[in-house]
């Protein structure tokens, strides 16, 4: 509506007041005075030594390595990849359920899309890691702690990657499926060859983003309780934090983080790009 | 000798909408029989009944002989024997053309890679897009998708081919290429049911013309007859209306 008004009078006395380039020109000249003023008085006011010290302590930074990358971050990565698998697959088949014609598929799917959905993830952590031990004692786990871990992650990102594969799916033209069944393809063999295959190639952009929220889940598989062995990143950084009184660890440990989920996301740009020109 | 393909009584209804109003069709083998009528007349509802795509609410469906239509038959089997060529292609977007071509072959005929393949490429040679066998469908133009499309339906040694307007998505001068194959197609004596907006076609290479309006079979016959000298005021209103398309109705109150 101000622009309104704006073009009205500018049609009327096209010189009389700011125009609205030079009105911009002046917000942002404002906005970076801010931006330098606020700078300036953090670099004043900040304690820098006490904060290298707190933060950015090269030798607590050294001690941390090199088994910060030998057990956390090796853990990350193993923990955060196998989760992903297991809920890549297990994400596929809730979404197929969500989709069937099968009411009680359905109803099972929704169900399930929605409490994992909407646990927090911590809780779901905390059931499998205390009270699945206690209720099943009689069964073991395999590969503990990897196996309780894995599925913790897949239980959690299943629900979102359900969600991500019906969307894919649904983009994916009826077309395809029509070509497929007027081939004689049944509708398990149409949905394997033809729609899936292309419904994740639609959804790669989203699905390589679920990876990255998972590196960053799996800093909460802590609350299952591991032996140092099987600390990830975070609880690695945190525990010896505590132990030394220094934050370094975990800004190590953060950094780190920074380093797996950065180079996701630059992907998941140009995937997206990719797409928005046309071709996967 | 059986029909090709016979329908009769056929009714379909989406919700209260009722498209197929009682619909007989008869098509004998290495006929080529063609559907017109206006848009929205049911011509696509009635193609996509004749393999199944659609339920038919009421109504039964012969193909050589075999009620589709009845609850006891598999229908995977029977679309085998009915090849489809859609208006916008469909093409597998994800495969080579030549994945494209062999991939029902493989997996519904369980040919063996080099059989697919032999096959697959003799149909691509057919209708002449066999250079493009290891390109994508994106790098195709329209008239050679919707060719590998034919090929791809052909593959599967159909008895009957089911066209729905094969050319309405193409630029005009794709056109040619994509009726030229279907000539030749009917030449060879392949039975076609084919929807189509090209008149010059229908009359040439039909041996029946069938002209549909609001879900009924208006009038059908040779093609002389139906699209040379229509007996129905509405037949002769829609090829009017479609063979003179810049004409301006005469009945057009004037001020
Ligand atoms: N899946 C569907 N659900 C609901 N209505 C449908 C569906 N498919 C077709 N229809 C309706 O049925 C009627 C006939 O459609 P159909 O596609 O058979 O017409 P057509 O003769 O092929 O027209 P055109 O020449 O435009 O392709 C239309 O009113 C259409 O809206
Ligand atoms: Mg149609």
């Amino acid at each position: 509506m101000t622009t309104d008004t704006t073009v009205a009078e500018a049609g009327s006395a096209p010189r009389a007041r700011l125009s609205p380039r030079k009105r911009k020109k002046i917000s942002l000249a404002i906005q970076y005075a801010v931006f330098a003023a606020v700078v300036v008085m953090l670099a004043v006011i900040a304690d820098w030594p006490a904060i290298q010290h707190a933060f950015f302590n090269l030798d607590e930074a050294r001690k941390a390595f090199p088994d910060i990358l030998a057990v956390g971050l090796k853990n990350t990565i193993i923990y955060t990849l196998s989760g992903y698998v297991l809920g890549f697959f297990l994400g596929l088949i809730v979404a197929l359920m969500r989709l069937s014609d099968v009411l009680p598929y359905r109803a099972i799917a929704l169900v399930y899309i929605e409490v994992f959905r909407g646990l927090p993830a911590i809780v779901v952590f905390m059931i499998l890691g205390f009270g699945v031990p206690i209720a099943f004692q009689d069964y073991e786990m395999p590969y503990d702690p990897y196996g309780t871990v894995a599925l913790a992650l897949g239980l959690v990102s299943a629900a979102y990657l359900a969600e991500t594969f019906r969307a894919g799916i649904q983009a994916v033209p009826k077309g395809q499926t029509e070509a497929a069944r007027s081939l004689g393809m049944s509708q398990g063999r149409a949905m394997f060859t033809v729609i899936v295959p292309q419904a994740i190639r639609i959804v790669i952009p989203p699905l390589t983003n679920e990876l990255i929220l998972l590196f960053k889940d799996s800093s909460l598989v802590f609350v299952i309780g591991f032996t140092l062995s099987g600390y990830e990143l975070f609880k690695f950084g945190e525990s010896l934090s505590t132990r030394t009184g220094n934050s370094t660890p975990l800004i190590v440990a953060g950094l780190l983080y920074l380093c797996l989920t950065v180079p996701l996301g630059y992907l998941v740009r140009r995937l997206e790009a990719k797409q928005k020109r046309g071709r996967v | 000798m059986t029909h090709a393909v016979q329908v009769t009584g056929l009714y379909k209804s989406f919700g209260d909408l009722e498209v197929l109003k009682g619909i007989d069709v008869t098509v004998e083998q290495g006929q080529v029989v063609c559907v017109i009528g206006p848009s929205g007349s049911g011509k696509s509802t009635l193609l996509r009944c004749v393999n199944l795509l659609e339920e038919p609410t009421a109504g039964q469906v012969f193909v050589s002989g075999i009620e589709l239509t009845h609850i006891d038959v598999d229908i995977d089997a029977a679309r085998r024997k009915l090849g489809m060529v859609f208006q916008q292609f469909n093409l597998f977007g994800h495969m080579s053309v030549l994945d494209n071509v062999t991939i029902a072959q493989r997996r519904v005929l369980k040919r063996s890679k080099s059989k697919a393949t032999e096959i697959g490429m003799r149909n691509l040679e057919k209708v002449g897009v066999a250079e493009k066998a290891t390109q994508y469908p994106a790098q195709l133009s329209g008239g050679q998708q919707q060719r590998v499309a034919m090929a791809r339906a052909l593959s599967m040694d159909p008895d009957v081919m089911l066209f729905d307007e094969p050319t309405s998505a193409l630029d005009p001068e794709l056109v040619g290429d994509v009726l030229t194959v279907m000539r030749q197609l009917a030449d060879e004596g392949m039975t076609m049911l084919v929807v189509t907006h090209e008149m010059q076609f229908a009359r040439e290479v039909a041996d029946v013309v069938l002209f549909m309006d609001e879900g009924k079979v208006v009038e059908q016959g040779p093609p002389a007859q139906v699209i040379g000298n229509p007996r129905h005021e509405r037949t002769k209103s829609f090829l009017h209306r479609v063979l003179n398309p810049t004409h301006v109705e005469e009945t057009a109150p004037s001020p």
